[in-house]
């Protein structure tokens, strides 16, 4: 199902496969809806018979779980104390979008319910349009609890109820899928493409700059010539940046992980340097990464081209101390379900401060002085590096 | 004992038109560090009882370029590597073996597209091998029944998914393993990774190597075996800072095979 790495942690992954499930599976039924809604007609599907009555009957099933699921997200999100759930990056907004989410999906829940239970008892009351010679089309093992309330009701009224739920659900629908392009629900469509993207190699291994490798051949190559000229045109080549202190220094890959960030907070949650206190949050680069993205993306589309606003994403959105906070420990990349990696974009920001800025913190400025002058990240002479073999 | 142990050098090696069946990659830590010594030493002793064919590069090892690169400077790493490479290449060096998991990712894994491939190992595999082919015993000895945590490098476990090596060694050793809340892939980090063993920690309200000791503390361990010399450091400090020594011990998994057999 694409859920394993959900399950390492139990309770909540195993919640989010049944609203995974339902999401998926429900989608047929809305399917019919439409088909109904244009053509006029009433389940459409329903000459499956047995098959019909199965499919109905698992999908109130499923729509009671996903709403017991979500009804159980939001007490987790608001009532009880979860670390994840509880960072800074998380107050105004983003607290509130991950609300709104779990509202709408317990309110298209309860209207699918209400529609198919008051559809039920006009079929059972032979209403027009509703009943069907070959009986009762559907099995309706959830909403046939909800008759007792429709006790009494004219038919008029119940289809008025009928409608009025059929419509909000299937507003409600195509509402709730134009809000993911402003919300962090988004990965509901691009975790897909974005798992197929990442990274296949062992976690270990970070990318060699070709620039760099191209800078250190030229240097070690005893024929190069250092007086000579550029190449036919190359004076006009801007020389490569290293590292990245803005999103466009940034990898369409990269991009497509902060848009893709549900900001569950798994990674954050293992991050060693989060656990204890550092300002370095994961979740909080995937979440910066996106928003002056998005900051980028509205200058592009008002002026037509990028014009610079005096921000970037170093310094205006993450702090340096957030990046040096870092241990490079890959917790946050093996967390997380859909194989974002927040990893190689702090690295790439320490690329620039480092390459471009020289502005390492002093002692690990000093380690790298030591490595060049003696190999050794301390200030030992790289012909003691035996000695030990002589010491008892 | 008195006495030095033999290392050999590649020059050696070379001088005599020989090859040697694996090169020890002894790393910064593993060469300068006091406490890292210890390992070195510890290894370079079981690699001899096992009869193995080894040498080390001496003064012509230098660092692989591991902190540098993790701190983001990708030229100094290359630089590294680039030197390192013409050395192993010269060499003409097919087998690796080293005790520092920053050193084995960086060989193994970032080496291969700047022309340097090796068949690269860490320590515990190579043991564990050594094993296999009944080169080398490992027995209970001391260590038998004692209550024992490994903790994962995260250079060693989630970067190249090494977890079982280290503990098979530990099981042979008949002790009694137990498993931290943090364990294998869901490792918590010493705290030394991506350059921080050189520089101070940002504020916070507590060190990593503090949180990971704690962790360690949950299953009350008589030793905590570690497989990297960065993890060792951190470990032994974090041991000092909750007024555990004596009670608890940091060790390496070659130091404990090695003690194990009275080396």
């Amino acid at each position: 199902m694409g859920q394993s790495k959900m399950v390492k942690r139990p309770f909540s992954g195993f919640l989010h496969i049944i609203v995974y499930l339902g999401f998926i599976i429900i989608n047929i039924e809305v399917l019919e809806i439409l088909i109904d809604g244009i053509f006029g007609t009433h389940r459409i599907l329903s000459f499956l018979g047995a098959g019909y009555n199965f499919l109905i009957a698992t999908f109130e099933i499923l729509a009671l779980l996903v709403l017991l699921g979500v009804i159980i997200f939001w007490l987790r999100r608001n009532v009880t104390n979860i670390y994840r759930f509880l960072g800074n990056e998380l107050k105004g907004w983003p607290k509130n979008d991950a609300n709104y989410i779990l509202y709408f999906e317990m309110v298209l829940m309860i209207l699918f319910l209400t529609m198919n239970g008051a559809d039920y008892q006009l079929q059972l009351n032979g209403a027009d349009h509703y009943a069907q010679n070959a009986g009762i089309a559907g099995s309706f093992p959830i909403s046939q609890f909800l008759l007792p309330w429709f006790e009494g009701f004219s038919n008029a009224t119940l289809i008025i109820i009928e409608r009025t739920a059929w419509w909000l659900h299937i507003v409600g629908i195509l509402i709730f899928l134009n809000y993911l392009y402003y919300s962090k629900h988004l990965h509901i469509l691009l975790a897909f493409p974005n798992v197929y993207l990442s990274k296949l190699t062992p976690q270990g291994e970070f990318d060699n700059l070709e620039a760099v490798t191209n800078e250190v051949k030229l240097m070690m190559d005893p024929d190069a010539d250092p007086y000579a000229m550029p190449a036919e045109g190359a004076e006009d080549e801007v020389p490569e940046k290293f590292g990245a202190s803005d999103v466009m220094d940034l990898n369409q890959v990269q991009l497509l992980n902060a848009y893709t960030c549900t900001e569950c907070g798994r990674c954050t949650s293992e991050c060693p340097a989060n656990q204890t206190g550092k300002k370095l949050s994961p979740r909080k680069i995937m979440m910066d990464t996106r928003d002056r993205l998005e900051e980028v993306g509205n200058i592009i589309n008002k002026k037509g081209s990028f014009e610079d606003d005096g921000k970037q994403l170093l310094d205006n959105y993450i702090l340096r101390e957030e990046l040096w906070a870092c241990t490079t420990c890959n917790a946050c990349v093996e967390a997380c379900p859909i194989g974002i990696d927040p990893l190689s974009i702090i690295l790439d920001m320490r690329r620039y401060l480092v390459m471009e800025q020289s502005a390492a913190p002093s002692d690990l400025a000093n380690a790298m002085t030591n490595i060049e002058n003696n190999g050794a990240p301390w200030p030992y002479n790289q012909m003691d590096r035996l000695n030990w073999a002589k010491e008892n | 004992m008195a006495e030095a142990i033999k290392v050999p050098t590649m020059a050696e090696y070379m001088a005599q038109g020989k090859k040697p069946e694996v090169l020890f990659w002894v790393g910064c830590s593993g060469s300068f560090d006091d406490r890292a010594k210890k390992i070195t030493k510890a290894f370079v002793k079981l690699l001899h009882e096992a009869k193995v064919d080894f040498a080390v590069l001496g003064t012509e090892e230098s660092c692989t370029g591991d902190p540098a690169k993790r701190a983001g400077n990708e030229f100094l790493f290359q630089m590294q590597a680039a030197t390192n490479i013409e050395v192993l290449n010269g060499y003409e060096i097919k087998k690796v073996v080293t005790a520092c998991p920053h050193c084995f990712n960086t060989l193994k894994n970032e080496y291969p597209a700047l022309g340097g491939n090796y068949e690269v190992m860490h320590h515990t595999t190579f043991l564990k091998s050594l094993l296999e082919e009944g080169r080398l015993k490992v027995e209970g000895g001391k260590f038998k029944g004692k209550r024992i945590t490994f903790h994962d490098p995260c250079y060693l476990g989630r970067a190249n998914n090494v977890y079982e090596a280290p503990r098979d060694l530990l099981r042979k050793l008949e002790v009694e393993l137990v498993e931290m809340r943090k364990c294998k892939s869901n490792g918590l980090c010493c705290g030394a990774g991506g350059g921080q063993m050189f520089k101070e920690p940002e504020p916070g309200n507590k060190d990593v190597n503090i949180e990971r000791t704690e962790q360690a503390m949950e299953v009350k361990p008589e030793i905590i075996a570690a497989g990297c010399p960065f993890c060792n450091t951190m470990m032994t400090d974090g041991v000092k800072g909750k007024n555990q020594e004596g009670k608890i011990e940091v060790m390496d998994v070659a130091e404990m095979i090695a003690n194990a057999h009275d080396l």
